[in-house]
């Protein structure tokens, strides 16, 4: 029963996070063009700062410590909003055209700086939620 | 069949060139509803399945180690690989871009994450295992993009099949 009620709320949040990442990251890749896949990075990095924040209240007993509100919001809407799969398929491509420096620079910089995201999310909601 | 409305049509009456921005406009409006919807649907199965998958993994590893996040990333950049390869212009499987939207924005999508491995890697630093950090962010980007290029593989060797 828990994991249909998870499951429920894990629903209603990949819906937000399904259309926010699919609008962003093709509203970034219009933008900025498609030689390098700067929509699906910014993605990533914006939503592995907010989990960051998200933890931070659950840690401090806040509004996400609570089992539903962290199935909704940061399993369903984040977890769906940030994707692997495109960036592993986007850096595919790039070393398939023998852009190996840009595949290379893709693992790197996406890893690196999602890791500083969720840090700074996390340092971030720990001042600002006390 | 627009042409002898128009021709019967006064003048004044005559907008031929509104009445078609109109209907292009309203193509454009459905054409994108139709991703959206596409894409969300793709979404909501992806991130059940993420979500069940980490419960089963819970349930029998327990949680010392992300295996769900790992299993789901893993699993997801084979599959969509797989169905790139398979339905892209060399494949040999035919998919409408809706149904190229549902499965690789969509579900593939929704089924990977890239915010809990980060979060995963952060609390393994946070509880002193900077070591552990270390293997999974290791183990996680050489097997995303080896099952990736997998996936890729297998559906290339089927086309020419």
């Amino acid at each position: 029963m828990d994991t249909i009620n998870g499951a429920m709320w894990v629903a209603l949040g990949s819906v937000l996070g399904g259309t926010a990442r699919f609008w962003l990251s093709g509203f970034v890749a219009r933008r900025v063009g498609e030689t390098f896949p700067w929509g699906t990075m910014v993605v990533n990095v914006s939503g592995a700062f907010l989990l960051g924040i998200l933890a931070a209240s659950a840690a401090g007993h806040g509004m996400f410590a609570s089992q539903e509100a962290w199935q909704f919001a940061a399993i369903g809407i984040l977890g769906t909003y940030t994707t692997v799969s495109s960036f592993s398929l986007q850096t595919l491509s790039l070393a398939r055209d023998g852009e190996m420096m840009r595949a290379a620079g893709n693992m790197v910089l996406s890893l690196s700086l999602c890791l500083g995201a969720v840090a700074c999310g996390f340092v971030a909601g720990i001042h600002v939620l006390g | 069949m627009q042409d002898n409305t128009s021709s019967r049509l006064p003048a004044s009456e005559k907008h031929p060139a509104s009445r078609q921005r109109r209907s292009l406009w309203l193509q454009i409006v459905w054409d994108k509803a139709g991703s959206y919807i596409s894409v969300v649907l793709g979404s909501i199965v992806g991130a059940v399945a993420r979500f069940l998958v980490s419960v089963l993994s819970v349930s029998q590893f327990g949680d010392g180690f992300p295996w769900g996040t790992l299993f789901v990333n893993v699993t997801g950049s084979f599959a969509i690989g797989f169905y790139a390869a398979l339905t892209g212009p060399d494949g040999r499987l035919y998919a409408s871009p809706r149904q190229r939207l549902f499965v690789m924005v969509g579900f593939c999508g929704g089924y990977t994450t890239f915010s809990a491995f980060s979060l995963e890697t952060l609390r393994f630093v946070q509880s002193g295992k900077a070591d552990t950090a270390l293997v999974y962010l290791v183990v996680s980007a050489v097997t995303w993009i080896a099952s990736v290029w997998a996936g890729y593989a297998l559906a290339a060797r089927l086309n020419r099949l």
